[in-house]
């Protein structure tokens, strides 16, 4: 954990592809500071030896056979888009 | 009795149902009224449609005729946090994000509700996807708390809370990530339990925090929230985190349990961190009502109780930044009009700075630092490893007691807009719940007395997968008091 | 000064199931668009991932059969990243700890000729882990539209070693995963289908050079020659820069099959930041012995080894195991008869990579349409050696008129009469006469000459209008003149 924690607030809105306005970002990044300025507490905790835990109670080797028994019709499954065309969700022309 | 009959319990109602006396129609239109009365003031939900809860309650009026009644729940309305996916029914969790959002499934929880036959009512408001404790974080409107409007209902689950305090619902549904039914149901003088992980399917509750987030009843009495939690717990295929185990019968373990000499533990760090609270009388006065039953009431220890609210937010904001990224623009939620096409991410940033609140966006780029390049084992991984020494510090403790007791929260229900520009503070202000969450243990919380005419909760913490305990604990204090009888006046 | 290129290749192959990775919503090709699609597919609030179990058991068998470890442990991460064909804007895949570690994979390269079998070599893999798919995006010309049928496909990662040096060994490469996949019924590795796809990783270096050479990420390659042809011309392209003392940008290129060139598509600079971090939504996978040797008893014999095991049990020649091995189903057919007359296998062989693929080719059918089966090989093959009749008029009457009524060889033989009526009498009096007839090749072949004796054979066959058996002829005027 760095020591004084700086937080690039650009790079990390593109990395989370939120468009901040000036405001928010000197807003957040203060108060991001200090959170993590806090949260370096767990520095105090030797952790070496400790097993993270994921799931409260683990369990192993969760899954269902190979047999088809959820479906959503096309109707359905676009009902609540912003655009549509041809039963296919439009986009903005994606280089690539 | 019907203008009080929004206040019945489901118990006492489903009674009345069977007996003929009243009908899901009857009772569902008292539901609607009250709600229409109040909730000017209250404002405790995003949206509601008469007409298909009152067709939900003439089906199960007809099922009840034809001598098909599908059990306690039959006919009862449940109000249902605007969290939680119904078929046909607006899914926003309060952000403009999902404005327009109309789920095409049914979550897990809600298909068993409707297999017993409740009345689904209406889509109640929260802290926009449940990040919040006050319900000051919707997009929609602030609820307001019913015992004093002034003040906030608590949070994510505020609407919840606030409806079934207000007679706008028998029973509801919330959900809980770090308090987040606790919290409001203390908040609020009614009765919410969040269960142990993995008790409660997670399919078709949008997620926040994907190892915290529990769905959980709210009622009046603890014998209400036991009959919730029945139709909704069990293991469910779709959900790979939900937990195999049978569930046992809570209503009749609340009869056996009447009178056991419970061993009953005091975390000392919860109780030195709280001394000055103002809402810290009506607990201790409630620890001494156990003492006067002959319950072993025993000092334990919870070491790292200190680092639980730095844990808990590198963890649910982490798992947020990731659980949040679908709602982009693309396929189903607000769309920018404006945006640069040339752009390739642009349409993402746009409609993202557009659909989200303040706090979402604080708490999605907490996440996406944390877990950006070179911080994953600073943050991440080492608070999954201080999350082993929480979980660690309750099953040691569970060795020595059966519950833990404690304050639900630090202090009474707060004014609107008192803390929203300190977030540290706000989150600070869940460390009495946020550890029940991290190592995935059981919490109740129930009314137990006042402080200034707000209501405060005692919570419960149990073992896990034995909320059948923490109900019958509760349900001892609640027998010898009269908070159920308590209403606000509206 | 001499270049030499290093190449590592990451393989996407589908694995074949009916329903999804992570959903048992029915998963396919060629569906009207969004049609296979369901909560979980497009990412809706709420929806929660389920593994299939049989996409698990497709994995470990493909490890296994590629010669991997699998751990006794793996898990499932999140890789995060924004793009319209992504439902979720992550990708469920495994960053530290995938199913099947190190493995490698054994390639022939060109030999010589055709009939030579070419020198073979291991090719080292990294790991092959198992993600979900993407949709699929159809450009057009003022925007993109968004197809999910494809998402959430159960796909593994085959990610190889910097361990090639030519176009020509990546093709190798690709060809025996392919192979082994269909081989094993994993996947059908069907490229136009986009069942399997390759990326490829391409550095060039001064020969004797420690350090490899900046790496192009060579995209699109959409054909196993599209991946021959775009890394052997990404190797000039380097190469020739390099020889200019121009230096190489470490970026990501595409190969444009239609002109035949590679461009550049994206600078490395923007490079993601993918975040990745366990997926809370599945549990981890645990692998025990009783599990891997219940997937090992499935997998069949892998086609090197059943090729090298057919040119030493039935003494096949290598151009004739190229053609039968690398097609499970007729290597079976040929070996269902062959087991039944080992001495006879070359002669099974070869009715079946020329006769009967001939006549399979020209009719259009398929091995499994053939009318022709193994039993009636062999009543071929007992007919000629018993010289009931020659091996002309087998190919040249029986076979065909087998495969057009699926009567055994005798019965061909029996309705049309073509029994060789000729006893070794009449064939030893035609041998007499020739030698008559023709004292320069007796010369020739008493002087030494080995080969005259074919012209008199030759004679032989005219007079008995190809009824006489050549080999019986070539023994009698053998003894005749010896
Ligand atoms: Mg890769
Ligand atoms: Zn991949």
């Amino acid at each position: 954990m760095p020591e004084t924690p700086h937080v690039d607030i650009d790079y990390v809105a593109k990395l989370a592809r939120i468009d901040l306005s000036d405001e928010e970002k000197s807003k957040f990044s203060g108060q991001l500071e200090s959170i993590l300025g806090y949260i370096e507490k767990l520095n105090e905790l030797d952790t070496d030896n400790v097993e993270p835990t994921a799931h409260p109670h683990p369990v192993e080797n969760v899954w269902q056979e190979d047999l088809v028994s959820s479906e959503l019709p096309v109707e359905e499954a676009l009902k609540n888009a912003p655009a549509q065309r041809q039963n296919m969700i439009v986009v903005p022309k994606v280089v690539e | 009795m019907s203008e009080e009959l929004y206040y019945k319990s489901a118990s006492e109602l489903s009674g009345l149902l069977e007996k003929g006396e009243l009908s899901s129609v009857e009772l569902t239109k008292v539901v609607i009224e009250r709600t229409k009365a109040v909730e000017d003031r209250v404002g405790a939900f995003n949206s509601f449609d008469e007409a298909d809860a009152i067709s939900q309650a003439e089906a199960s009026d007809g099922r009840r005729a034809a001598g098909e009644a599908r059990g306690a729940l039959d006919g009862i309305p449940v109000g249902i946090k605007d969290v939680l996916a119904v078929k046909g029914q607006p899914l926003t969790c309060s952000s403009k994000m999902l404005a327009n959002f109309v789920s095409p499934y049914d979550a897990t929880c809600i298909q068993n509700l409707k297999q017993a036959g409740a009345v689904l009512w209406g889509r109640l408001n929260m802290d926009e996807y449940a990040m919040g404790s006050s319900t000051e974080n919707s997009a929609t409107h602030v609820t307001s708390n019913p015992w004093n409007l002034d003040c906030v209902p608590g949070g994510s689950s505020g609407g919840s809370a606030a409806a079934v305090a207000a007679g706008q619902a028998t029973v509801s549904l919330g959900s809980d990530t770090g308090g987040s039914i606790r919290q409001p149901a203390s908040h609020c003088g009614v009765v919410g339990l969040k269960p142990t992980y993995g008790r409660v399917s997670r399919f078709g509750l949008a997620a926040f925090a994907s190892s915290l987030d529990q769905v959980g009843p709210f009622g009046r009495s603890v014998k209400d929230v036991a009959m919730l939690l029945q139709t909704i717990s069990g293991h469910d295929e779709r959900d790979s985190t939900s937990y195999k185990s049978e569930v046992p019968d809570y209503l009749a373990s609340l009869e056996a349990f009447k009178g056991k000499k419970w061993t009953l533990g005091l975390p000392k760090e919860y109780f030195e961190s709280a001394a000055d609270s103002t809402a810290m009388e009506p607990v201790r006065k409630a620890i001494d009502f156990y003492k006067s039953l002959g319950c072993e009431i025993k000092e334990v220890s919870l070491p790292h109780t200190e680092y639980a609210v730095a844990t808990y937010y590198i963890i649910a904001t982490a798992e947020a930044s990731s659980n949040l990224a679908r709602y982009d623009g693309i396929r189903y939620t607000h769309r920018a009009e404006n945006f640069d096409a040339k752009d390739s991410v642009d349409i993402y940033c746009q409609s993202r700075a557009e659909g989200f609140g303040e706090e979402v966006k604080r708490r999605i780029i907490l996440g996406t630092y944390v877990l950006s390049s070179g911080y994953y084992d600073a943050y991440y991984l080492k608070a999954q490893k201080v999350r082993t020494l929480i979980r660690n510090d309750f099953l040691k403790a569970f060795e020595e007691v059966d519950a833990l007791l404690a304050p639900t929260s630090p202090f009474p229900a707060f004014k609107k807009g008192e803390k929203m520009e300190d977030p540290l503070s706000m989150y600070l202000s869940d460390i009495y719940t946020i550890s029940a969450n991290l190592a995935g243990i059981p919490g109740m919380s129930l009314p137990c007395g006042y402080s200034d005419g707000m209501p405060v909760g005692l919570q419960i913490l149990g073992k896990p997968f034995k909320e059948q305990e923490l109900l019958a604990v509760g349900q001892e204090f609640e027998a010898a008091h009269d908070f159920v009888n308590q209403h606000p006046d509206l | 000064m001499e270049y030499e290129a290093t190449i590592g290749l990451e393989v996407h192959v589908q694995i074949k199931c009916e329903s999804k990775i992570f959903t048992r919503c029915k998963a396919g090709f060629g569906y009207e668009p969004n049609t296979l699609v369901d909560p979980v597919i497009m990412g809706l609030p709420g929806a929660l991932p389920v593994m299939n179990k049989k996409a698990l058991d497709g994995i470990i068998k493909a490890g296994l059969a590629l010669n991997c470890t699998i751990p006794d442990y793996c898990k499932w991460d999140r890789k995060n990243y924004f793009y319209p064909d992504s439902p979720n804007n992550y990708q469920i895949t495994q960053y530290d700890k995938p199913i099947c570690d190190g493995g490698f994979v054994e390639i022939e390269l060109e030999g010589k000729s055709r009939n030579v079998m070419g020198e073979h070599k291991n090719i080292k893999l990294t790991r092959i882990h198992l993600e979900n798919d993407v949709g699929k995006l159809n450009h057009f010309a003022e925007d993109s539209l968004v197809d999910y049928n494809r998402a959430g496909t159960s796909l593994m990662e085959i990610v190889s070693e910097p361990d090639m040096h030519s176009g020509a060994e990546a093709f190798a490469f690709l060809t025996a995963i392919r192979q082994t996949m269909v081989y094993c019924g994993i996947s059908d590795c069907d490229m136009e289908k986009g069942q399997m796809r390759a990326d490829a990783n391409i550095s060039v270096r001064p020969v004797g050079q420690k350090e490899l050479g900046a790496k192009i990420e060579l995209k699109n390659l959409n054909s196993i020659t599209g991946v021959k042809n775009g890394i052997e011309y990404e190797i000039k392209r380097q190469t020739r820069e390099l020889k200019k003392g121009n230096e190489i940008k470490q970026a990501t290129w595409r190969w444009n099959a239609d002109q035949g060139i590679t461009e550049p598509m994206r600078e490395k600079e923007d490079a993601h930041d993918y975040r990745y971090f366990p997926d809370p939504d599945l549990m981890p996978v645990r692998v025990d012995d009783e599990w891997r040797n219940r997937i090992r008893s499935e997998i069949p014999e892998l086609p090197w080894d059943k090729q090298r095991r057919f040119m030493e049990e039935y003494e096949l020649p290598y151009t004739i195991t190229s053609v039968l091995v690398p097609d499970r189903e007729l290597s079976e057919y040929f070996e269902t008869a062959a087991k039944q007359a080992p001495k006879s296998a070359q002669a099974i062989g070869n009715y079946v990579v020329n006769n009967l693929l001939r006549e399979l080719g020209e009719a259009g059918l398929s091995l499994a349409e053939s009318k022709v089966q193994p039993e009636h090989l062999l009543s071929l093959v007992s007919v000629v050696e018993k010289r009931v009749i020659t091996k002309n008029v087998a190919n040249k009457d029986v076979f065909p008129e087998m495969f057009k009524s699926g009567e055994t060889a005798d019965e061909v033989i029996e309705r049309k009469g073509l029994k060789s009526d000729i006893d070794s009498g009449q064939v030893e009096a035609w041998c007499r006469e020739a030698i008559a007839e023709n004292p320069n090749p007796v010369e020739d072949y008493k002087s030494g000459n080995e080969k005259a004796i074919n012209s008199l054979k030759g004679q032989v066959m005219k007079k008995s209008r190809g009824k006489a058996n050549p080999q019986e002829a070539d023994e009698i005027l053998r003894k005749l003149l010896s």
